[in-house]
């Protein structure tokens, strides 16, 4: 028998019980759509989470204190260990030594209430100096940016990032006004009025958080006013030191040779502190993100072995309701494999039907929930051709697989016996 | 031609054997027109049933047009079915969701043949439907819904039609009609009809009686009407070969 003709059998065959193959379809279309669905919000999460290590500027090192299990013996107790200062900052901005190296930002960090006028809210407060809007590619929209007078005369200026401008003052020019910052703790604050003098332009959330909620100010102010953030020897610790490289390809030599001075600066053997390019975050963070896609794929996955198993069911039904038609075609001469053929072809023809329209549910959904807010966050999703190729041949896999057994008992039925059978 | 040898079909009933069919040995020459009749029990559907390579004889030889069916597998039984015999059953056995036509293609799309929708149309034309081609069962009353079966078991040119009482479902005014559709195959087509039937009637209608009880043949012989039957296709045989002799 030519193959083909089991086609319109098949078809025939779903086609009179309408409602029983578009429920076991809508198992597939279920599961299929969940896959797709699912690994797309994954794989979209990983896409904007890789695009905003990238949107943090180019070819930036990002150094930070050594992890406290990084090293237990000069950090027993535990604990954030600031073994970074602002001087070892100075010490890699040296183009003789490192003439790669296009600009060097160091930055503190902390969370604080700001106050002006009636309106106040927590906000992130970073020091930096004036290279950071260099390293960064982050530049002011109005007013100006914090200059080397500042960072000397450890002024009392800020620059806000849009959002903070915003909520703080609404339409109004925030530049030439002031905000109160306080910090303080055991009832012992301390309060200072910074004057704004610049607002920065609109970046847009990043990987580091959401830069346009930040108020940045002098990195010495930072250092000299709030002391609970100096070290005890007196030295002025920084969070983090962003290095902008001028090349790509010189990023594997930077690391190496700026280790080296910060370990000789730090009279270190073993590395107090980590240095990672924006790639080993792209790569970390995927890691993790691919994880999750599997997972979430892998979740949805069960739902698509839940509808094979529906199509098993409703197939041996089937094979049991038409036990005579199996005895009548047998004794009008079908063979063992046409019988077989036939169920098979229609549990596949179920399985890819329900497939495709899984895929067509499935990247609907996902179209439908990019860019929507959920719990405050814009959800990203992304359909990649492997995600749709898996989901569609998992779905032609669970036919053949579910399938086969119930075909395999319709074609070893005794003609006989199938034929009295009523 | 079909020959059967010393058959015999046992089935086990706990540690009894219990003969469906005993020694049965018969010789049918093609072109027969054959009753097989019984009480029920007597083994004649088990006899159907081997003659028509849906089952296998326990034991005995069994040799259809010179070919050795007891040694066969499934899948060359399966052939056999589809190019040698045609069933005709008691209660029909259509497809419920085909149409007519799409009926009587069904043997030939296990073929694999290439011009089903001609030869299935030919052979609905012949049992006198060429006006309910695209009907389905049932939009058929019994008897259109046999001829049906009976095209559908023709259009393979089998040298073999099974029929299983079949006008135990008819009207008697219809089953008229189908008897004189199987003589007619009979005669013009030359196809060996073998009704398995306990209708003395039906089984008059044949040219050869053989009887079965117990799962043996008791008897075997002409039918008086056989005489006459004989004698007519003689004559007419002559009739059309005259001319030419």
């Amino acid at each position: 028998m030519n193959p083909f003709d089991t086609i319109p059998i098949a078809l025939r065959a779903l086609a009179a019980n309408k409602l029983r193959s578009s429920l076991t379809m809508l198992g597939i279309i279920i599961g299929v759509g969940a896959v797709i669905a699912l690994m797309a919000a994954g794989q979209g999460a990983q896409k904007g989470i890789t695009d905003r290590i990238r949107g943090l500027g180019s070819n930036l090192l990002f150094i930070r204190p050594g992890q406290p299990e990084d090293n237990k013996e000069n950090n027993p107790v535990g604990g954030q260990v600031f073994t970074l200062v602002s001087t070892d900052a100075d010490a890699i901005n040296n183009p003789d030594r490192f003439p790669y190296v296009d600009s060097v930002a160091a930055q503190v960090f902390f969370e604080a209430p700001i106050t002006s006028g009636g309106q106040s809210m927590q906000v992130n407060f970073t020091g930096v100096t004036p290279d950071y809007q260099f390293t960064r590619d982050h530049y002011v929209a109005s007013g100006r940016f914090i200059t080397d007078d500042d960072v000397t005369r450890k002024g009392l200026v800020a620059v806000l990032g849009p959002n903070v401008a915003e909520n703080l003052f609404g339409d109004v020019d925030p530049i030439g006004r002031t905000a109160r910052l306080t910090v303080g703790a055991f009832r012992i604050y301390f309060s200072f009025n910074f004057l704004i003098v610049g607002v920065m332009e609109r970046r847009g959330a990043t990987a580091t958080g959401d830069e346009d909620d930040l108020v940045i100010i002098p990195l010495p102010t930072m250092q000299a006013r709030i002391p609970y953030i100096r070290n005890p020897k007196g030295l002025s610790n920084v969070h983090q030191i962003t290095v902008k490289i001028s090349s790509s390809d010189k990023f594997g030599q930077a690391k190496e040779e700026i280790a080296a001075l910060l370990r000789d600066r730090h009279g270190v053997t073993k590395d107090d502190f980590t240095i990672r390019s924006q790639e080993d975050l792209v790569a970390t963070v995927s890691e993790v993100s691919q994880t999750l896609t599997i997972l979430l794929g892998s979740i949805a996955g069960i739902s698509l072995v839940v509808g094979g198993i529906g199509i098993m069911n409703i197939m041996l039904v089937s094979v049991t309701e038409r036990t005579r038609e199996i005895g009548i075609r047998k004794a009008l001469g079908a063979k063992r494999r046409d019988i077989l053929a036939q169920f098979m072809v229609e549990a596949i023809t179920v399985t890819m039907l329900g497939g495709l329209t899984g895929i067509l549910v499935g990247v609907m959904a996902a179209r439908l929930a990019d860019g929507q807010h959920v719990f405050g966050r814009d959800l990203q999703t992304a359909v990649t051709p492997l995600s749709i190729m898996i989901a569609f041949s998992v779905s032609a896999v669970i036919g053949l697989f579910f399938g086969i057994y119930p075909a395999y008992n319709a074609s070893r039925l005794n003609p006989i016996e199938a034929l009295r059978h009523e | 031609m079909i020959k059967l040898v010393g058959i015999n079909k046992v089935y086990k009933a706990g540690d009894v054997p219990i003969y469906a069919l005993r020694d049965v040995s018969l010789e049918l020459p093609d072109g027969e027109f054959i009753a097989i009749i019984g009480p029920s029990g007597s083994g004649k559907s088990t006899l159907m049933n081997i003659i028509g390579c849906l089952d296998v004889p326990t034991s005995g030889k069994y040799s259809l047009d010179g070919v050795a069916v007891d040694t066969l597998g499934d899948n060359a039984l399966a052939t056999i079915r589809n190019r040698r015999i045609g069933f005709v059953f008691q209660s029909f056995n259509l497809l419920p969701r085909l149409t007519a036509i799409e009926q009587v293609e069904v043997p030939l799309t296990y073929r694999g043949a290439s011009n089903r929708r001609k030869l299935a149309r030919q052979a609905l034309i012949d049992v006198g439907l060429g006006d309910r081609l695209h009907h389905r069962p049932t939009q058929l009353s019994g008897g259109q819904q046999q001829r049906v079966a009976i095209a559908r078991a023709i259009v393979s040119r089998p040298s073999i039609i099974l029929a299983d009482e079949p006008t135990g479902a008819l009207d008697s005014s219809t089953s008229t009609e189908i008897m004189r559709i199987f003589e007619a195959l009979n005669h013009e087509m030359g196809m060996t009809i073998i009704f398995v039937t306990h209708e003395r009637e039906v089984a008059g209608c044949t040219r050869r009686i053989i009887q079965l009880r117990d799962g043996q043949v008791v008897s075997d012989a002409a039918t008086p009407a056989a005489a006459e039957l004989s004698a007519s296709v003689y004559l007419q045989e002559s009739l059309v070969e005259e001319p030419s002799a």
